[in-house]
């Protein structure tokens, strides 16, 4: 009998807890990268509405010269951020004809941009969920003036990238060792802000379900947990009888 | 019964296969929450048959098309997200059952006689799932798609004198391309999905054929009680549906908070090079499968030698089809069989770390645990025929161990 009480402590709870302690303990180990790694913490900011909609003007002003976020549809703007239809016009969209109903696409023709470039810019509209929030922002504070590249710049996280710090006017330009060689137009904490904002709106750019997603959600889990508690309450009392 | 009840009766099997099958099905009344696997199995198969359909009504099969016909779907398409993120997620929940059902089985023994052939069957499922999930995530042609289905395709050269050409009818041509997606489409949605549904129905055909096991691992049959039904059996329906229905209700509970609130479950789940465009001037910096391949394809790579590796895999893969032979002790279940549960308990927590570090970068320091891990992986197979002739075993009890609630 006491053999038989000891063997059932070996039962399922504890195999599980077994289980899981190895999975969860094997996440810690060192991935063995040899490059250092170097990557910064995207700041802590709202991802709501507004975050969002101030970064999609920034990306508009800044960033829509080259790169499309071609899944993305203007009118989206207006559903899913509630954004007029007069500011997406006004702040976002392109004078190239672009269309309120198309795709928010660069006017940089592909083929002239790989001729400047060697490479044409990719579509960002799935960047964050391809590289991570963090590299993108890392990415984008990470250049540095380089005489040796073609374009005389570089950046730490993607050496010899194509791109030029098209953001060096309101960030500033600083050379490899981090020396600022000139100031940009805006303070180091409200460029790192907007670049902040450039990186929600990609976030966003990259999942647009998220706010359907969050408005829907409780709903949904209540109902199924509301089920759920029903389906209980019926198992036991069918279970009653079992003896 | 109605007159039209009877009319249908007379004409239909339906009546007597509800009876067989459901209500005068009897299963063992302590069934514990592993038990739960395999209804939530079929509940998610029928899931991912109906997110497929959907998705296949967008889907376009060209190179050219593939991959924005995808992202048509999560973005243009009304609630696509939802589908998309429910086919997914589906994938790696399915494989999650798929191992708590296989793992519930070798713990209690329920591969033994007479219940050999649902077990063979049941792991041909398994086999079937692994190809299914491969054609399905090469079918968005990201560029882990064309990765992955480069790599794996090119197993097939190995096959001695006609690997070559194997390789390119596979691949519909010497590389991945649109004619692959075609293919692979017809496999995915078609073959493999058909072959699953009646692999499916025949399981559970062979299993209500010879009765379900237990946690005990003995037979409820041998214990019959006056009306030839057994003492320890309870008829499937209503008890087990009844219970099943809130097994579900628990599960669908976990599927809708993973697609709601972390669709890429981590990256676990969507691979952030799933995100990609494929690119064949862009190799991927390690190739590396979904997590429920993973394990094998640590083994696959822990022999630095390709044929060696693949031969390795191969005998990894194929090994669990003769377990019901191997296993030599009269005693099923391994709460009687403390030797076996322990060398079980091993090569589960053996397998999780295969699944591990097939997801690393191939660095020499994982070589070791690798080839450590598929040793521990085969050692339990090779084992077992004589760990279990001798271990000390208790007798299990006449009756299954129930507590009523």
């Amino acid at each position: 009998m006491r053999i038989r009480k000891k063997l059932r402590r070996f039962d399922m709870k504890r195999l599980v807890v077994v289980l899981g302690l190895v999975g969860f303990l094997g996440s810690f180990s060192p991935n063995g990268y040899a490059e250092a790694h170097f990557e910064l913490k995207t700041p802590h900011y709202a991802f709501n509405k507004a975050t969002i909609a101030a970064g999609a003007k920034l990306f508009a002003k800044r960033c829509m010269s080259c790169h499309s976020v071609k899944y993305m549809r203007y009118e989206f703007m207006k559903q899913d951020l509630g954004m007029s239809e007069a500011d997406v016009e006004k702040y976002l969209m392109l004078p190239n004809g672009a269309s309120f109903k198309g795709g928010m696409v660069s006017a940089m023709p592909p083929r002239m941009a790989h001729k400047w470039f060697g490479v044409s810019p990719p579509d960002l509209s799935q960047i964050i969920q391809y590289r991570g929030q963090d590299w993108v922002y890392t990415y984008l504070l990470s250049f540095y003036r380089d005489p040796a590249t073609p374009s005389g710049w570089n950046n730490h996280v993607f050496p010899k990238v194509a791109m030029p710090d098209v953001l060096a006017p309101w960030g500033g330009i600083v050379n490899g060792q981090g020396k600022v060689l000139k100031k940009g137009s805006e303070s180091p904490a409200k460029f790192k802000a907007q670049v902040t904002d450039i990186v929600a709106f990609l976030r966003f750019v990259s999942d647009p379900s998220v706010f359907q997603r969050w408005a829907i959600g409780p709903w949904v889990l209540g109902l199924i947990a509301f089920f759920t508690f029903t389906a209980y309450l019926l198992k036991r009392q069918y279970w009653k009888g079992v003896k | 019964m109605s007159g039209f009840a009877k009319w249908f009766a007379k004409r239909s099997p339906l009546p007597e296969m509800w009876r067989e099958h459901m209500a005068e099905y009897y299963a063992p009344k302590n069934f514990n929450i592993f038990y739960y696997a395999g209804s939530l199995l079929l509940l998610m198969l029928v899931f991912q048959f109906v997110s497929g359909f959907l998705i296949l009504v967008h889907y376009v099969p060209t190179a050219g098309g593939a991959y924005d016909s995808v992202f048509g779907i999560m973005y243009d398409v009304d609630y696509g997200w939802l589908i998309q993120y429910a086919h997914v997620d589906g994938v790696s929940l399915i494989f999650l059952l798929l191992y708590m059902h296989m793992a519930r089985g070798m713990l209690y023994g329920s591969y033994r006689a007479p219940r050999e052939l649902v077990w063979v069957i049941g792991y041909i499922i398994y086999l079937a799932f692994m190809a299914e999930a491969f054609f399905g995530y090469i079918l968005p042609y990201s560029n882990l798609s064309y990765w992955a289905g480069t790599v794996i395709t090119s197993l097939f050269k190995s096959i001695p004198w006609i690997g070559g050409w194997v390789t390119t009818l596979v691949r519909g041509g010497t590389g991945i391309s649109g004619d692959t997606l075609g293919r692979f489409m017809a496999l995915h949605v078609a073959l493999v999905f058909l072959v699953i549904v009646a692999l499916v129905v025949i399981h559970i055909l062979y299993l209500h054929k010879v009765g379900s096991n237990n946690p005990d691992g003995i037979e409820i049959k041998e214990n019959k009680g006056p009306d030839g039904h057994p003492i320890d059996g309870i008829p499937f329906h209503p008890y087990y549906s009844v219970k099943d229905l809130f097994g579900f209700g628990v599960w669908l509970f976990i599927f809708a908070a993973i697609i709601f609130y972390n669709p890429t479950f981590f990256h676990i789940f969507l691979e952030r090079t799933m995100s990609t465009p494929a690119n064949a001037l862009k190799s991927l910096p390690d190739v590396t499968p979904p997590w429920y391949l993973s394990p094998f394809y640590a083994m696959l790579r822990s022999i630095p030698n390709k044929n060696g590796g693949i031969i390795l895999m191969c005998v990894a893969v194929l090994f669990p089809f003769i377990l019901p032979w191997l296993d030599r002790n009269p005693v099923k279940s391994t709460r009687f069989r403390l030797v076996t549960r322990i060398m079980l308990l091993v090569f589960f927590a053996n397998f999780i770390m295969l699944a591990y570090l097939g997801e690393q970068p191939p660095l020499p320091q994982f070589f070791l645990p690798e080839r450590l891990g598929a040793a521990i992986y085969v050692g339990f197979f090779v084992l077992l025929p004589f760990v279990s002739k001798m271990e000390p075993t208790r007798t299990p009890p006449k009756r299954v161990h129930y507590h009523a609630h």
